[in-house]
């Protein structure tokens, strides 16, 4: 047993489901109790979903439990193929569900040889994995078995296309900024005269998947969604990958770099030409993108050197740290992750930018570093952003666990050129809290919270009746915490343990 | 007007494929009721992963409660359960220093058999802090049912009340009493107990969970009457739980709490008055006038101030009269809305439930029928545990004004023209009592409204007419 408040990565079978919900004409059916299936919930409001989430709940309840499930699975499934008419099936237990042991497989062999649909169970462990590893997971599996599919029935077509082309692999719903970056990274292939062979699982038929070998190479663009697939499609098809997050200038340059040798290799050969995409790099990292211009800009200026603390999914943490630090100059005092799986990579990407490396999955130890550090800055998730709040420290947030917050309707891509932009701006946001939130608060706009009467260190002992709290809330919110600790003092130093009206405009005066 | 009315309720039990929140959310508003409370459970990265999501519920500051994740290791062993808790509920009573541990049993702890009740007697015996066991899970439970659960697990630790023939020596537990005379020295007891003592009607315990600023209604409402309330389960303290026994009198203010009525009547051997809810202006007179009748007082000018309610609504009955409302069924308070709705003029073409006790629920079911025939309303079909998939097909046909939904079903009717409402909002909102109609009211005609406002807001009205009026 483990004592958890809050947890970063979610439980396995939200993986799975956000496999399963991006690909289209794909059912998902869970097999868990009544309350597990608020992936529902999650994809209807923060995708704004305007479809009903191909997800059924197959309930376990009491009675189901001294009968068996196998009927009711099996019975659901069909009862999908017939309603909805999907391409595939996916089932998939919860960590509730899986305890029972039941043969899923089996249900699944039944209900395949009744419905139209291909029907598949998730294999993953739900005690040992995590929603971004059981993605993977399931990502690969899909892909795998329509392959295999294919294979058997011989239609798998493994001729190139006559121009360069790429699988994305890995966009999914409820992806941090996943949409905007698409759309960024699309754009980038085709001004590269890439075409793009297919995009998985967000917005693809599975009937498809069997072409995609025909790309030239695939692109991960996150680590924690797709490497797998792309590691099975080089082994099974020799085509070969990047999976060079293109965020920031430098990896940006890197990225292309990379997809430009791969594209050479068969290019030589199919058509009998190379390309050479350094006058392109050149060009996007001088005019289109600012993020070098504004390092150079006196904005940034007075940034270098302060303090960061970055912490997020490995593949964002990683690349802001590397943005912060080598694009900026801005000192990252310590950068994290809570992708445990993935500590090698991680340490290997950031420890050269960084003075030191945290990685765990409790946000109890993040908030203890950062409040020991103090940095004038925090790029995280949205617990680091609770975090921030507490110690009055801004904070930008740059990595999933998502939040309604990170989708917004305008574009805020984090990768490529326009990424840059973006991420500039975010740092130079976050370092900065514009004065507009002052005004706003001076003239009492939406704070309209209550004064928060206790801090991480409390000075003991004084009590503020609730007309001097009062008060206190009508001090404008950012000097409101620096007044409120000196008539603290004011009342500590002059031995009053309950600070009353006149006590605080003695005090006030006294300043 | 040839409206057909059937004379009777009918019940349906679909056995659905249904969505609604698991039991355990109630965490989120118990822990903020109980004060004093650490609430622990004792579950799978699935169960915390919900509670921390789909109710918004994030850890800030001082969280007073946290999961007790159950990993690989935990799940076959029933060795380490009694070391690994104590582990736990030590390192919780050093961080926060609960008055009252209460562990929230899951779909889990039931699957691998944990012996929870078994364990928790030992542990609060070695570590000194009461450990209340509730199993709040989704395979017997739904939603709000979570409450249930646990507020039947608090029954047990209520004191007993002494058999009193005197009755008057029973330090009596209103907190309201008790605020008001925070003032006075503790020691100070015989100005309380002089005061207190005056009550007259038998001890009326009130249980269910409400908002201090909500409880305070019905409590001035019964005082009205000059009926004393002894208390209320759950209480903000937990060691100000109100006495039981056989003389005590209980009646709950929601509708989804039979267990704990039920453990209130056979294991506390208290009397249950069964009334309607106090949701809307005429379930609240309704109640009143209930407790009333059993304590042998006759209700006085509630007629009129039911009146009065109503008329202080008619600007908002303006609007949704004549309205068609759908409940896909969420929350278990669905009955008494739709017998207020109904009342509003409004028609119920479902009530769908996740689970219905219609012992518990009979004085509001009998009152659902009555005020349909006052009415002139057909009466609503009940589905329990509906199938969400059918019910989009019924709600297809019959273009209901507006649905009551879970948030999974939200925003894909909204995408399909049928207005919806959370039914969660009806779970937090302040809905009970009589001034509180309105607010319900108010939930309900804005999305009526706005969308009415908004119907036009679209391609072909506003962005293509403008371009042609621009040729």
């Amino acid at each position: 047993m483990k004592l958890v408040y809050w947890m970063y990565a979610g439980p396995a079978h939200i993986g799975t489901l956000r496999v399963a919900s991006s690909f289209k004409n794909v059912h998902a059916i869970m097999h868990a109790p009544l309350g597990d299936d608020y992936f529902n919930v999650m994809r209807s409001m923060l995708e704004r979903e305007r479809d009903f989430t191909p997800v059924t709940a197959s309930i376990v309840d009491r009675h189901v439990l001294t009968r068996g499930s196998q009927d009711k699975v099996v019975d659901n499934i069909t009862r999908k193929d017939k309603e909805e008419r999907p391409n595939l099936i996916i089932l998939t237990p919860t960590c509730t569900s899986s305890i029972l042991q039941e043969d899923l497989q089996n249900f699944v062999d039944r209900a395949s040889i009744i419905s139209d649909s291909d029907v598949i169970l998730a294999d993953v462990n739900h005690y040992r994995v995590n929603e971004l590893q059981a993605a993977d997971k399931t990502l690969e599996q899909v892909v795998r078995y329509y392959l295999g599919k294919a294979r058997r029935r011989r239609t798998l077509d493994q001729s190139i296309t006559d121009v360069p082309s790429a699988n994305i692999i890995g966009i999914s719903t409820l992806g941090f900024h996943n949409q905007h970056d698409f759309r960024e990274l699309k754009r980038l292939l085709q001004d590269l005269g890439i075409k793009i062979n297919q995009v998985i699982p967000e917005g693809s038929f599975v009937e498809d998947l069997e072409n995609l070998p025909k790309a030239w190479f695939n692109f991960v663009p996150y680590r924690e969604i797709g490497l797998m697939t792309a590691v099975y499609l080089e082994k099974e098809f020799g085509i070969p990958y990047v999976s060079v997050t293109p965020m920031g200038v430098v990896d940006t340059a890197k990225c292309i770099r990379q997809i430009q040798k791969h594209i050479n290799n068969l290019a030589v050969v199919a058509l009998e030409e190379t390309v050479d995409y350094e006058p392109y790099v050149y060009q996007q990292t001088q005019f289109v993108s600012q993020a070098i211009w504004f390092s150079k800009s006196i904005d940034c200026q007075n940034l270098k050197k302060k303090k960061a603390v970055i912490f997020g999914d490995a593949t964002h943490a990683a690349s802001m740290t590397k943005i912060l630090n080598r694009e900026m100059g801005i000192r990252v005092s310590c950068a994290g992750t809570y992708c445990k799986h993935d500590k090698e990579w991680f340490n290997e990407q950031v420890h050269n930018f960084c003075d030191e490396v945290l990685i765990t999955d409790d946000h109890a130890e993040v908030a203890n570093k950062v409040a020991r550090i103090e940095p004038s800055a925090i790029f995280g998730t949205q617990m680091e952003r609770h975090i921030g709040k507490r110690l009055n420290i801004p904070c930008g947030v740059v990595s999933a666990p998502v939040h309604i917050q990170n989708f917004p309707l305008g574009y805020r891509p984090f990768s490529g050129y326009e990424g840059t932009n973006q991420i500039a701006d975010s740092v130079y946001n976050s370092f900065i809290p514009g004065m507009e939130d002052h005004f706003i608060d001076l003239f009492g706009g939406h704070d309209t919270k209550e004064v928060i009467m206790k801090s991480l260190c409390t000075e003991k002992g004084v009590i503020w009746d609730p007309e001097s709290q009062l008060e206190l809330s009508k001090i404008p919110s950012f000097m409101r915490s620096k007044i409120k600790r000196k008539i603290d003092k004011f009342a500590v130093h002059n031995g009053f343990t309950k600070i009353n009206i006149k006590i605080m405009y003695a005090a006030l005066i006294c300043l | 007007m040839a409206v057909e009315i059937s004379e009777t309720l009918t019940f349906e039990c679909e056995t659905g494929n249904y969505h609604t929140f698991c039991p355990i959310s109630c965490v989120a508003w118990l822990y903020q009721k109980i004060e004093d409370s650490f609430f622990l459970v004792v579950g799978t990265k699935t169960c915390g992963y919900f509670s921390q999501n789909s109710l918004g519920v994030m850890i800030f500051a001082e969280p007073r409660y946290a999961m007790a994740e159950l990993e690989e290791g935990d799940i076959p062993a029933q060795l380490n359960d009694y070391g690994e808790s104590k582990r736990l509920c030590i390192q919780i009573i050093k961080n926060r220093n609960p008055s009252v541990i209460i562990w929230i049993g899951t779909c889990t702890t039931e699957i691998i058999k944990m012996d929870l009740e078994g364990i928790a007697p030992k542990l609060e015996a070695e570590i000194g802090v009461p450990i209340v066991v509730a199993r709040a899970n989704g395979l017997d439970y739904a939603f709000t049912q979570g409450e249930d659960t646990v507020l039947a697990a608090v029954t047990h630790r209520c004191p007993e009340r002494k058999s009193s023939v005197g009755g008057q020596n029973q330090p009596v537990q209103d907190e309201e009493l008790q605020e008001f005379f925070s003032f006075l020295p503790p020691n100070d007891e015989n100005v309380k107990k002089t005061v207190v003592g005056s009550q007259k009607n038998p001890p009326l315990v009130l249980f269910g969970s409400l908002p201090s600023a909500v409880a305070h209604q019905p409590s001035s409402e019964l005082k009205r009457q000059s009926i004393q309330i002894s208390g209320w389960i759950p209480t903000e303290r937990y060691n100000n739980l109100p006495s039981l026994g056989d003389e005590v009198y209980v009646c709950g203010v929601n509708p989804f709490l039979s267990r704990t009525a039920t453990s209130l009547m056979r294991r506390r051997k208290c009397q249950l008055i069964g009334a309607p809810f106090p949701i809307g202006p005429d379930g609240t007179r309704a109640w009143i006038e209930k407790i009333c009748s059993v304590f042998g007082i006759e209700a006085q000018g509630l007629e009129k101030r039911e009146k009065k309610v109503w008329d202080s609504l008619e600007n908002y009955l303006d609007q949704v009269r004549g309205k068609s409302v759908f409940f896909m069924g969420d929350n278990p308070l669905e009955i008494s809305l739709a017998r207020f709705l109904i009342r509003c003029g409004m028609t119920v073409y479902e009530i769908g439930i996740p689970y219905m006790d219609k012992r518990y629920q009979a004085a509001e079911l009998y009152f659902l029928q009555n005020t349909c025939r006052d009415m002139r309303i057909p009466m609503p079909r009940i589905v329990e545990k509906p199938d969400n998939y059918n019910q989009l097909q019924r709600m297809y046909e019959l273009q209901p004004d507006l649905v009551f939904t879970g948030m999974a079903h939200a925003n894909p009717l909204q995408a399909r023209g049928i207005n919806t409402r959370w039914s969660i909002e009806f779970t937090f909102a302040q809905i009970h009592g009589f001034t509180n109609a309105k607010e319900i009211l108010k939930l309900i005609i804005r999305p009526l409204k706005d969308n009415n406002d908004f119907k036009n807001f679209d391609w072909t009205n506003l962005v293509r007419k403008d371009n042609n009026s621009l040729n």
